[in-house]
């Protein structure tokens, strides 16, 4: 993620604040984010509730509500999508940078055949002839392991499980080509073992050269999928790092403790967790230091006065937002 | 060993309706033949996927939805949900708080009206400076001061509105708490606490947990026996150690396979 990509970024982002209007004023829900994405990888965003993980997504796809704002910039195969025409966005939308939602019984409309909203996109955009788009959607439903898929084309929405709907979703998302795929939360309205099936699935997407970035506040989703991670806090990300680091050498604290917080199944079976005291701080919420501050066990005075900008750490690529990064690890001795 | 609470063979059959308005009715069976049982204290987590039956398990408990067959047991008496006077105090001994933070509170009532209201609902008319010491009281236990007494839910986080409804549920001093996936919506760093918290209470009033969740995990850090259901079935039942450690049942194998690990050595 650092500033000069060697090769042309498939995605790159700079500097991106979005920004809300509400009767409680102005709420800022992402601010300063700079990333970069290179075909046939993985980047996890991860955080919590609030955090301004999903507005990210909504920002870079032009589809933040009526009173957003983005401003900075978002570069997709090296054209600029932020201030993009509606015209142009739809150009993107779909065959460039496909969107795979969260909820797939609300993602996919309800009184159209599964036939039909796999078949839309090519046909709205004239990319293929009626018998292509399906001979292509029966294609994407084996892709996706969904079994006699010409009788799936008939079906409706409601008449598949949640984990079918989520993989129809998922062939949905790919039907035209794109080069990029957006997925948020794609796993967690579902069982476990569906949400393996899944993240099988994105790995698959992902090793057939597509990027994928994926949003989510499990971290069990990132281990199985993700190459690198971004962790946001509070509209900011606050670490960066390759998975393999992120999790054996967390460097800010509030990485470090979201790690501590998760229940696992392979740990001594203590019955005590370890929670982050206090709540995820709101996008309303304004903080003149680091916004982990008041729940950090390693905040001395200078956290709440000035805000720690994103450094690069050691020669791993990872950087971190933080005034007393923990030392590499660190973590790991805290655990054992 | 007498059971506080011990549901015995229940099973729930569920008409579905046919797509047409002659078609024939069928059937789901929730729960087949379902038997589990928790000691005082005990803290029994209940798991499985969706369509497992554990939700439909925690209602029969509860007397929100009536088993079709086997009956459910307070003390080694069989409970009668129809008897209303019978079921008055045995609300008082047996709460519940369940998934949705915010849904299971009334926006028009301050926390500490909704925990008042439990109060009056279960324990009966209490002088109201001694209703007020509870209420304060009932908040300071699940770690919200005295000022969220006179919050809205809309001014509280999902984690502080969860601690309400835990107030709202324990302020009579049940003897069982059900808890029907507490903890899902949650963010893991609230979830964390709010696990801490359900444990803390368990331990201090010796109050028993039924806990059903989907997690895996935060079962086993919070109950000390499991029982796993599969489409309506007990799949296996024992001690954390025994589900955990060394599963009988292949369907427990393969849920816990299925949790992704993230462990140091498994992203390596």
């Amino acid at each position: 993620m650092t500033a000069t990509a060697r090769q042309e970024a498939l995605l790159e982002v700079r500097n991106l604040d979005v920004r809300f209007k509400t009767a409680q004023g102005e709420v800022q829900a992402v601010s300063g984010v700079s990333l970069d994405m290179q075909a046939g990888e993985c980047l996890a965003i991860v955080g919590e509730s609030g955090s301004g993980k999903s507005q990210l997504l909504m920002a870079c796809l032009g589809l933040l509500a009526a009173n957003g704002t983005a401003s900075g910039s978002v570069r997709f195969a090296g054209r600029e999508l932020l201030g993009s025409s509606e015209r142009d966005l739809n150009g993107v939308r779909g065959t460039g940078i496909a969107l795979l939602p969260q909820d797939p019984l609300s993602s996919l409309t309800p009184h159209l055949r599964i036939g039909t909203l796999l078949t839309e996109g090519l046909l709205d955009r004239g990319l293929a002839t009626r018998d292509e788009a399906r001979q292509r959607a029966m294609r994407a439903l084996e892709d996706v392991d969904i079994s006699d898929p010409a009788a799936r084309l008939r079906q409706y929405p409601h008449e598949l499980s949640g984990g079918m709907r989520q993989r129809v979703a998922l062939a949905t998302a790919l039907m035209c080509g794109p080069r990029l795929l957006f997925a948020d939360e794609p796993t967690t309205a579902l069982d476990v073992s569906v949400q393996a099936r899944v993240i099988e699935l994105l790995r698959g997407v992902r090793d057939r050269g597509l990027g994928v970035l994926i949003i989510t506040h499990d971290l069990g989703v990132v281990a199985g999928l993700a190459d690198r991670v971004a962790v946001m806090y509070a509209g900011r990300i606050v670490e960066t790092a390759t998975t393999a680091e992120l999790f054996r050498d967390p460097r800010h604290p509030y990485t470090a403790a979201l790690l501590a917080a998760v229940p696992r199944l392979d740990d001594s079976a203590q019955s005590r967790l370890q929670g982050i005291a206090g709540d995820p701080p709101q996008p309303a919420d304004r903080f003149s230091g680091c916004a982990f501050a008041p729940r950090c066990d390693y905040a001395v005075d200078a956290c709440s006065v000035q805000r720690p900008e994103l450094r690069s750490i050691a020669a791993g690529g990872g950087t971190v937002a933080c005034h007393r990064p923990l030392a590499a690890g660190a973590a790991a001795e805290a655990a054992t | 060993m007498n059971a506080l609470l011990r549901v015995e063979s229940a099973s729930v059959r569920y008409a579905l309706r046919g797509r047409g308005l002659f078609a024939p009715v069928r059937h789901l069976d929730a729960l087949r033949d379902v038997s589990i049982s928790i000691p005082e204290g005990g803290r029994l987590g209940v798991v499985g996927e969706s369509g497992s039956g554990k939700s439909t398990l925690a209602r029969v408990v509860l007397g929100l939805v009536r088993a079709d067959a086997g009956r459910v047991l307070w003390q080694e008496c069989a409970i009668d949900y129809d008897d209303a006077i019978a079921m008055r105090s045995l609300r008082r001994e047996m709460q519940v708080v369940f998934q949705d933070p915010f849904g299971s509170l009334d926006p028009r009532m301050t926390a500490g009206e909704a925990v008042g209201e439990a109060l009056q609902a279960l324990a009966g008319p209490v002088p109201s400076v001694a209703a007020q010491d509870r209420i304060i009281a009932a908040l300071a236990e699940v770690g919200l001061g005295a000022a969220f007494a006179n919050r809205y839910p809309h001014q509280l986080s999902g984690g502080q509105c969860q601690r309400v409804a835990i107030a709202r549920a324990t302020v009579s001093r049940p003897r069982l708490l059900v808890c029907d996936e507490a903890v899902s919506a949650l963010d893991v760093s609230v979830q964390a606490q709010i696990v801490n918290l359900l444990h803390e209470l368990s331990e201090r009033h010796g109050m028993s947990l039924l806990f059903i969740s989907h997690n895996l995990a935060v079962v086993r850090h919070l109950c000390d026996h499991v029982a796993v259901l599969q489409r309506g079935r007990v799949a296996e039942q024992g001690g954390r150690q025994a589900i955990f450690g060394a599963p009988q049942a292949q369907y427990t194998r393969d849920l816990l396979a299925a949790v992704p690990r993230i462990d140091r050595q498994a992203v390596e």
